[in-house]
């Protein structure tokens, strides 16, 4: 037990004195995931949004797969990205395996799909309603998707926070394409998991509380977006 | 109080042409194996304002939407003028539904987004925004999100939002139903004005005093068919059919 108190102290002394270690692999972090939420937002509400208001052959299967998609298992996203990646790879020209951009294309595969879905969901949502008024109004199909994403600005907000929530804490892919390497692709996840295996407890504590704080932090963000959407009646 | 005079005043002072006269020929709507619109033969030649009445589940707001194509006819058609409804067309015309329908902004935003989807850019549409609040008597919320208005408030900036687009046609779904009189007497100001104006209006109501007061010709509908076709002043005097007889009295319309 005091073993454990020990680490605990230790862990917070970490954050708090601000190591230097402990700082760099929390900025690499936030930096590949919020690279990645970036990029995955942009591609899921154009998906999304098309999704919900473009009729073609074939959109049933792909809002399917996409919403299947969002339960994707991270390692499963790793492997993906490792073989498109990987010398052998269509992708192998390009050296990327292990850099921290691999490890932004794995999770925004990873993210897209639950960005692109949700903000399929809402879009559909929002359009039951607005449809023939739209229509009505003369807008366009393309008018009519930024129409509903901006209508749907608060639903999206709450999709982007999944999604990031959803990067921040993975650790399967960025662990499987970034190798985990010290100083180059080490983030919070893959740390936490060596220094573990190797029983350096306090900096994996140390990083195991920065992580649950972001996550507190999501999930407040998620609860006043809701609430302001409320009160505007705006959700 | 209303200006007696004002539907003797003279019309067709804007540019354009009305698309008339307006012909239903055949005019037939099923869905789920019911005829909502039975085979309606009609022809609304008249500029000035039209009044369509008619009890609950008639099939009027059907109609509207038959006319303003957001619904596709099963059989018969609609021509405007021998044409029929062309993109041109449609975005000369402009609908307020029986249920408002607004966008998650501001009400200024709304009006905003309607000009914009008709490519009307600053300062052209701030002015215009700014005159469509002011006709429904909505300059003091111009920020307010426009969900959190009161009902008879998000009509009326349905309706300003409808007129903003300077239509040549314009339909109206019940739009007083939820307004208190001084409200309703302003909406019925502001039609008088849009016919006027020169714009062709086309108004279910429910509410007989103000069909009287508005319209030059009714029609009157009742299970999907139109029963009766005739000038205002003969119709509310003395109506041909039995259903609108009924209807009138305020009684059970079979
Ligand atoms: N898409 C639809 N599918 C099936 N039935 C419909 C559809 N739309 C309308 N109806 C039916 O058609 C009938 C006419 O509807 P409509 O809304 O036109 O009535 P209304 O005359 O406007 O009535 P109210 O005065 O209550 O507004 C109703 O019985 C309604 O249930
Ligand atoms: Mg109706």
């Amino acid at each position: 037990m005091s073993d454990f108190s020990d680490a605990f102290h230790t862990a917070l002394g970490l954050i708090v004195t601000l190591n230097h270690d402990l700082v760099e692999i929390l900025l690499l972090s936030l930096r590949v995931s919020l690279t990645a939420v970036a990029i995955a937002s942009v591609l899921g509400f154009v998906i999304g949004g098309a999704l919900a208001v473009y009729r073609f052959p074939g959109r049933g299967v792909v809002s399917a797969v996409l919403s299947a998609l969002m339960g994707l298992p991270p390692v499963v996203a790793g492997l993906f990205v490792y073989l498109l990646l990987s010398n052998a790879g269509p992708l192998g020209v390009l050296q990327l395996l292990y850099t921290p951009t691999a490890m932004i294309i794995a999770q925004v595969v990873l993210v897209t799909p639950i960005i692109g879905a949700l903000t399929r969901q809402a879009c559909e949502d929002l359009l039951e309603e607005y449809d023939e008024q739209l229509r009505s109004l003369g807008a366009s199909p393309t008018a009519i998707v930024v129409t509903l994403l901006w209508d749907g600005r608060y639903r999206l907000i709450t999709a982007v926070l999944a999604g990031f929530g959803r990067a921040i804490a993975e650790v399967g892919a960025v662990m499987i394409v970034g190798g985990n390497i010290d100083h180059v692709t080490r983030t919070m996840t893959t740390a936490i998991a060596l220094e573990t295996s190797k029983g350096n407890i306090a900096l994996a504590l140390a990083l195991g509380i920065i992580l649950l704080t972001i996550a507190f932090a999501v999930n407040g963000a998620l609860i006043s977006v809701q609430r302001l959407a409320k009160r505007l009646a705006y959700a | 109080m209303l200006d007696p005079v004002s539907k003797h005043q003279s019309f067709g002072d804007r540019a354009v042409s009305l698309p008339l006269p307006i012909r239903l020929e055949g005019l037939t709507y099923e869905s789920a194996g019911k005829r909502v619109i039975d085979d309606i033969d009609l022809e609304i030649d008249c500029q000035r304002l039209t009044v369509i009445m008619g009890p609950n589940g008639a099939g009027k707001s059907v109609l509207l939407r038959l006319l303003h194509g957001l619904i596709a006819p099963t059989a018969g058609k609609i021509t405007w003028a021998g044409r029929p409804l062309d993109g041109f067309l449609a975005k000369r015309q402009a609908m307020v539904f029986q249920r408002p329908v607004l966008l998650r902004r501001s009400a200024a935003a709304n009006v905003s987004h309607a000009l914009g989807l008709r490519h009307i850019t600053d300062p052209e549409r701030t002015k215009l925004v700014a005159e469509a609040l002011k006709l429904a008597g909505l300059e003091e919320h111009a920020a307010t999100p426009a969900r959190i208005l009161s009902g008879g408030e998000q009509q009326r900036l349905c309706l300003a939002r409808a007129l903003s687009l300077e239509p040549d046609v314009l339909f109206l779904d019940e739009p007083t139903s939820s307004l208190d009189p001084a409200s309703a007497l302003m909406i019925e100001e502001l039609l008088l004005d849009a016919q006027r104006r020169g714009i062709k209006v086309i108004l279910v109501t429910h509410d007989v005093g103000q069909a009287r007061r508005l319209a030059k010709d009714v029609v009157f509908l009742n299970h999907g068919r139109a029963i009766e076709h005739q000038d205002s002043e003969s119709f509310f005097t003395s109506p041909h059919s039995e259903s609108a007889r009924a209807f009138l009295r305020g009684g059970l319309v079979l």
